[in-house]
Parts: structure tokens; sequence; C-alpha cells
């Protein structure tokens, strides 16, 4: 275990130090920064300045190698638009990228796999072929426009919940979080959902192929022949086997949900971490680009790491160690 | 009792204590709640640091925080503001009175050691990626003459020293002495003599303010607003008609036919000071990168240096069709940099009139009977409907025997190639904010010079000695009516030469729940103080 952890966190730190020279790279070639932040009406020697003050005059070679020795003591560098460190801008933006994230993974859970189990158990009802139908518009409606529609629909046609924003909030463990005020939840609900239609699709996709496949299994006819009860039978032992696969793409896309919810952010004003890193990226904030892409590389790593635990909680058969 | 806000009144439903001064407002509950104020916002604000990043939305902001010297009317014009009065007393030396009695959000009171401060802070905030400092410049020495006399010297003429000091907002000496910018974002430091305080800032979310009540100047009609950044159009627009907010800035223009059919919902638009134009590749006398001749081969010479060609290329685009259709009649057509009614305007000078066999003709005469190619460059995320206007002019240019192609590229990858001559021809825009000519004679149209700070913008690198003669001379000249003279002869000979080529003026537009009244600007500043209950007089 420990050998294996060493491995996954050598790992982390190589692909943490390529991602950073990509970033940079990347955002050199696609424009000058000073042109965008700068007022039009700066003159020549504004520019000069502005230039030399953000960093930007040194060859960039010298630049990265400034930003890697600042990274090293834990100082991804300040944003140029905030003047703020650009870490804590992140830090301030997760609460609220992370409690929309969880929220909305959950919903697809409760969701998707009951609806997946009996669309997998009964192939052939009307209901289930319903469910699939159901599970391609999840897949296929674009994610900005379904959620104007809610908009359109829930908040401007009926007024039942907020449009836009994060509502009230309540500050836990020095975060501010919604999902703790009846405001905050009425906010959260729409993006909540918005973010999670493509999952529930996902999943009951994944679980209705899984549990298809696992019901021609031996031992489920073992197990039939013993005389289990049916729900046991689903519940207990076909349940077990069809998670791997579900747990691991619920992990890599909980991974991306966090990282790039930008569209679902961007459409209910939902001040997050996703709109950070859209609005930076418009205006070549380097520092917050970079710094917000090495956070992110880390958390998949780190998501990446639970999801191989997970695999040997539910599956014995798969060990860690791997000789 | 009046000022409270809705929510405050409800938890005083809750307390007995309160019963008295209940029966004594129930009457006035309606207005109680007409007392807040929510806006939804297209642009984030970035600080609230008045000179760390000279940006619109931060620029709106500090003007319900703070006052500069001087201020701007609703039409760009100059108005006194913590300045009751300023002269010039001789050609090198500007003097200003302040207003008396004025406080600060913390009662510390207003003196010029706080305008001498501030104008010593301007150009040294640290890590600014656009700085205020070019409009302190100009000025050499900063004299307090007593408590409430100020007097500014400069190296040479200065004509427009009350109109760049609208932009700087005034601090307090003793409040921020030490003050950064973190210190401005997070709350204790955001202390001016604005209208409003701010009583809280998230981020990229929201900010929210309460009525400054010894505010020196008119009451603003709100006692709690909140300032909420909206970027996305669509959802901006839903906000308003959810009635989350009560009123939106930069209201998309296909959402405008809606909006005014809709009954619930009040419009307030003018004519802005951003001039939507296209600027040629005069750099280059040899071949230009994207003009080519009919087979693809390279030209031997840039056509785009003949005047005739320009003209005709000019008169090959019907503005009227673009405002009208493309802009949904959220734009004026233009024929110079600024809008009827503005310092230096010049009457005579038309939009150019659309005339496709005119222009024929003219290329012919330049050489070109059958035309040749080009690729018009331009934003497809900066202004209104940027990359159909050029989509638009592709087929006006090609209709008239250029035959164009047409490309459209993210703001920030597109004014880098702009900024260094890579590209032939392309769609930009420029927003005058002192509303005057000289602004964008010296930004846009000047021929580039380092050492005079002229033409930073000028990035087709186009060069008119006998222009910039001329608007040297306005630069020097303090006197309104000959400063104006000289800066419409300037513009004449930009104009007459093609030099750019304008297309149109924005409307700024803005729309509010019915109900609403707002004084729109021309500057398109979004401020809380303009907006007020309708009927209720200033």
């Amino acid at each position: 275990m420990t050998v294996f952890l060493l491995r996954r966190l050598l790992q982390a730190a190589a692909v943490v130090l390529v991602m950073s020279l990509l970033v940079f790279l990347g955002v050199y070639a696609i424009g000058d920064p000073v042109e965008i932040l700068i007022s039009p009406e700066a003159d020549q020697i504004e520019r000069e300045r502005a230039i030399k003050a953000l960093g930007l005059d040194l060859p960039l070679w010298q630049q990265y190698l400034v930003f890697l020795g600042n990274a090293l003591r834990g100082d991804l560098g300040r944003s140029f638009v905030f003047n703020e460190p650009a870490l804590r801008l992140i830090l301030d933006r997760m609460p609220a990228t992370l409690e929309l994230a969880v929220g909305a993974t959950i919903l697809a859970l409760l969701i998707g796999l009951p609806l997946g189990l009996y669309a997998g158990l009964r192939p052939h009802s009307p209901v289930s072929k319903g469910i699939l139908a159901g599970s391609i518009l999840g897949f296929s409606l674009p994610t900005f426009w379904v959620g104007l529609m809610l908009i359109m629909v829930f908040a401007v046609q009926l007024g039942w919940l907020p449009s836009t924003g994060r509502g009230e909030t309540v500050t836990v463990l020095g975060m501010r979080w919604s999902f703790l005020t009846r405001d905050g939840l009425a906010h959260m609900i729409m993006p909540m959902v918005n973010l999670s239609l493509f999952k529930i699709s996902l999943i009951i996709r994944l679980t209705r192929a899984g549990v298809r496949e696992t019901m021609l299994m031996d031992y489920v006819k073992f197990a039939r022949a013993k005389g289990l009860s049916p729900a046991r039978i689903t519940l207990v032992h076909v349940f077990k086997n069809i998670l791997i696969p579900v747990v691991t793409v619920v992990g890599l896309e909980f991974g991306g949900t966090i990282a790039f919810s930008v569209v679902t952010e961007s459409v209910f004003a939902w001040p997050g971490m996703g709109k950070l890193i859209i609005d930076s990226i418009n205006v070549l904030d380097r520092p917050v680009m970079v710094a917000y892409l090495m956070v992110i590389v880390l958390m998949f790593i780190t998501i990446n790491l639970v999801v191989d635990i997970t695999y040997s909680v539910l599956d014995p058969r798969v060990r860690l160690e791997g000789k | 009792m009046l000022g409270f806000p809705g929510d405050k009144m409800g938890w005083c439903i809750r307390a007995a204590r309160c019963a008295a001064v209940l029966a004594m407002s129930a009457a006035a509950v309606p207005e109680v709640r007409a007392q807040t104020l929510t806006m939804g916002v297209g642009a984030p604000v970035t600080s609230l640091d008045p000179h760390y990043h000279q940006l619109s939305p931060n620029i709106a902001v500090g003007h319900m925080i703070f006052s500069g010297l001087t201020s701007t009317d609703a039409h760009a014009r100059v108005v006194p503001d913590l300045a009751e009065s300023w002269q010039a007393v001789d050609e090198t030396t500007w003097e200003f009175r302040l207003r008396r009695g004025v406080r600060f959000h913390n009662g510390s009171a207003l003196t010029a050691e706080d305008v001498a401060f501030t104008l010593a802070r301007v150009p040294n905030v640290p890590n600014s990626p656009s700085s205020y400092g070019i409009y302190t410049r100009p000025i050499r020495e900063v004299q307090v003459v007593d408590s409430h006399t100020l007097r500014l010297k400069t190296a040479s003429p200065y004509p427009l020293m009350p109109t760049d000091l609208s932009l700087l907002m005034i601090l307090d000496r003793e409040t921020h002495a030490n003050a950064t910018t973190e210190g401005f974002n997070a709350g204790p430091m955001a202390v001016g003599t604005g209208p409003f305080r701010m009583a809280s800032h998230r981020n990229g979310d929201r900010i929210e303010f309460e009525r400054n009540d010894a505010y020196f100047g008119a009451a603003p009609a709100w006692q709690r607003v909140t300032y909420r950044m909206i970027t996305n159009d669509a959802a901006r627009t839903a906000a308003l008609l959810a009635g989350d907010v009560e009123f939106i800035d930069q209201v998309p223009t296909s959402d405008l036919a809606k909006l005014r059919a809709d009954q619930r919902v009040a419009l307030s638009e003018i004519t802005g000071l951003r001039l939507i134009f296209l600027t040629f590749d005069h750099a280059r006398t040899e071949a230009s990168p994207f003009v080519t001749d009919n087979d693809g081969k390279p030209l031997p010479k840039n056509p785009l240096k003949d005047v005739r060609v320009r003209r005709a290329l000019s008169m090959a685009v019907d503005r009227g069709a673009i405002t009208d259709r493309v802009m949904e009649g959220a734009a004026i057509p233009a024929g110079q940099f600024l809008p009827e009614g503005s310092f230096s305007y010049v009457p005579e000078l038309a939009p150019t009139r659309y005339d496709p066999e005119g222009a024929k003709r003219l290329l012919a005469e330049a050489g070109f009977p059958q035309g040749f190619r080009i690729t018009l460059h331009g934003p497809n995320d900066r202004y209104p409907n940027d990359s159909r206007i050029i989509q638009a002019i592709g087929q006006m240019w090609t209709r008239a025997g250029v035959r164009t192609a047409v490309e459209a590229a993210p703001w920030a990858s597109f004014v880098a190639r702009a900024g260094r001559q890579d590209l032939s021809s392309f769609l930009i825009g420029w927003g005058s904010s002192s509303g005057e000519g000289s602004n964008p004679l010296r930004n846009l149209t000047a021929t580039f010079d380092r050492e005079k700070g002229y033409g930073a913008s000028n990035r087709g690198r186009y060069s008119n000695p006998e222009a910039d003669r001329v608007l040297e001379a306005a630069m020097r000249e303090l006197d309104d009516a000959k400063r104006e003279a000289l800066l419409q002869q300037a513009t004449r000979i930009v104009f007459e030469d093609v030099g750019i080529m304008p297309l149109h003026i924005q409307k700024n537009t803005w729309a509010m729940r019915k109900g609403l009244a707002h004084a729109p600007r021309a500057d398109e500043l979004t401020r809380a103080q303009d907006v007020r209950p309708a009927g209720a007089g200033r």
C-alpha cells in the first residue's frame, strides 16, 4: 500500500510539472495579456510599465523558472486581474463548486441506479424503453440550452425558483455554503439538476448494461437454484458486481464536474471555479490559469486514488499492491 | 423608520417591542420595499481599488463609493464634483477649489492634502495591469495653497486636465496611507465620499451597498443596493424577467424586440461613445499579408495605401442595413469618431453614402477594374454582433468586386495579431471616454510615436503629418472654442483621407422593471444613483 501511494505521488508531481509547462507555453502562444488587461487609452510608456509590472518583460524560460521557484515555496503567483494570490482566489470559489458537484452526483446516483436496475431487470417492458429513450435526451441535449429552458420555465414562467446566483450562505469551517439554508437550496436546485442530467443518463446505461450481463452469469443461476429471493440476488450479488464500472465513471465524472462545469456555472451565474477559469482564460490571467489547472490535476489524481481503493473494497480480487 | 429595508421590517414584526413603530409605519410598507434595488450587470468588477485597474465596471463602482474632483454628466461633459470650480491661472497652472464640509464615510474631512496624497498614490499602485498613471503624468508639481485650494503645474499647456481628473477617485490621506488593493477588495479600505458605502463584496459574484446619508450631492433613492454580476446575456435577461433583479445593463440586441413588447419591462437607451470601425494596413507600401490578386498571388503594392481604394471600400458598405438588421436598431451609422452633440463633432461629415456602382468605378480608376481579394478580420466575443458585422461587410465588398474572406477570432488572440500589424483589414471599436475628439485623434489616428505617447492604439499605423500638426496645436490650446475648431479640422482631415473607416456608433441599452426610471449614460457606466422610482424627481 505504501509503495503504491508513493508511486502515485511521484506520478502526480511529474504530471503537475508537465502541466504547468504546457499551460505556460499555451498561454504564451494565445496572446499578450497586457493587450487585454490594459486600458485602451494607455500610451506606449504605460504599456511598457504594465509589461514590466506583470513580469512579462523577461524571456519565457526565465518567467517559467521564476514561477517554478515561487511554486516550490507554495506561491502560485498573483492574479493579474485581481492582484490577489491565485491559489486563494481558487480556494475561495471551491465550496460553491464542490457543493454543486456533490449534489449533482448524489442526485445522479439516486435517480440513475434504480432506473438502470429496473431497465436491466425488465428489458422488454415499455417503462424500460421509456427510460432508455429519456436517457438519450439526457445525453444529447446541450447543457446551456437545458439550463436556459429550466430558467425560462421554472423561474420566468412559473416563478417557483430563483433564476440565478447562489442565494443565502452560512459560514462553516471558514467557508460559505449554500446547501444549509432554504434560500441557498432553492438556488441550487436548477444548476444541480442541469449538471446531473448527463450523469443520470450515463449511470442508467451503465447500470442497465451491467445488470443484463450479470444476470446471465453462472453464480446468479446458482443463487437462484439455491432458492435465494430475487431481491437478495439483485441487491446483494448483482448490484455489487455491476458497481465497479459505475464507481469508475462516477469518480471521473465527479472530477470533470468540479473542474469544468463552466457552462452551468455561467448560465446560472454560480460563482464557482468554472466561472473563474473561463473568465481568467478570456483575459489571459495566466497565474490563475496555471494554478487552477495544477489544482485540478492534483484533484484528479486524488479521485483516481480513491476510486482504486474503492475497487479493493468492492471486489476483493482487486489488490492494490500490484506485484 | 421609513429608511428600513423590507427584510428588517420582517424582523421588526416578530419583535414585540417594535409594535408601536410598526403601527406608525404600516401604511408605508410598499415604500419601504422600494428602498432596495438589485442590479444585474454583464461585466465583472475586478477590483474595488479605484486606482488599480482601469476598466468600465470598476469605474462605475468607483463612482458609487468614491468621488473625483470633477465628474462627467450623462453626455460625458465635465461637471463639478469634489471641486466646486477650477480655472487655468496661467498657461501651465490649473487651480481647483474644493467643496467645503465634505466627509469620507468614516467621518474624516476632505482637504486639499487628501487630493495631493491621491495624486501621489495613483501612479504607484503595485502590480497594476492598467494604471491611471497616464492621467497624472502631465502634472509636474502639486501645490497645496490652503486647506481647500490646490494648484497643479504642468510642463506645457494641458487643456484636458479637468477631463482627466474625472477619472481619479479621491482617497483620504489618514485612512489610505498604506492601503493595498487587497485592503480595498476585502472592504475596510473601500471608504470614499461617494453616495454609497460598500457593505460587503463577494469577488465576481456581488457587491452590497448602503446609502451614505452624509453624501454631499443629491441623495440616492435606495437604502440598499445589490450589484450582481451575471455575465451570461440570456441569464441576465431571464433574471430580470423572473424578478430576481430589477435592473440590467448590456441588453443583448437579440432580446430588444421581446423586451420592448413586455408589459412588465421598461427600457432606457442613449447613443453611446463607442465607435465600431475598420482599420486598414497603412504600415506596408509593398505587399500586405491578406491582400492578393484574383488568382491568390500577392500584389506587388498594397492597394490599401491608395485613398481611392479605401473610399471605394467605404462606399461599398451599406451602414443602414448593418445598424437596422444586424444591430437591430441598437446603433446609428457613423461618419466620424463621435455622435452629434459632442464637443468637436463635425456637422458636415455625414456617414458615407452606400454606392456600390460608384465603388466599382473608383476601384477601376485606382487600377483594379477586376477588384482583388482580401481577408477581413475581427473579434467574435468583444462587441455586440461583431462577427456578424464582418460577415455582412464581406458580402458587401464581394458584391462591389473585392472578393472578401472573413475570419473572426476570440479577442485574446485577435488583438495580439492586430497589435503586431499582422493583418490587412480588421474591425475594432473605440470608446472615447472623454467624449471629445482629442481622445480618438491622439490614440487611433495620430502617427505612432512613443515619445509623445501618440498613436498607441493606431494598429494600422495610419500617418498623416497634416492631421498630426493640427492635433498638436489643439493640445496646446486652452481656449475651448479655438480648440474645438482645431479638433474639427483634424477630424475632417482624417476622415476625408479615410484613415479609418467608421461603421456605426453603438447605443447603450438598459432594461428595468416597470416603475423604475433610469438616466442613461453615454459612457456605458451602470450606477445605482442613476436609477430612481419612476415619478420621483431628482
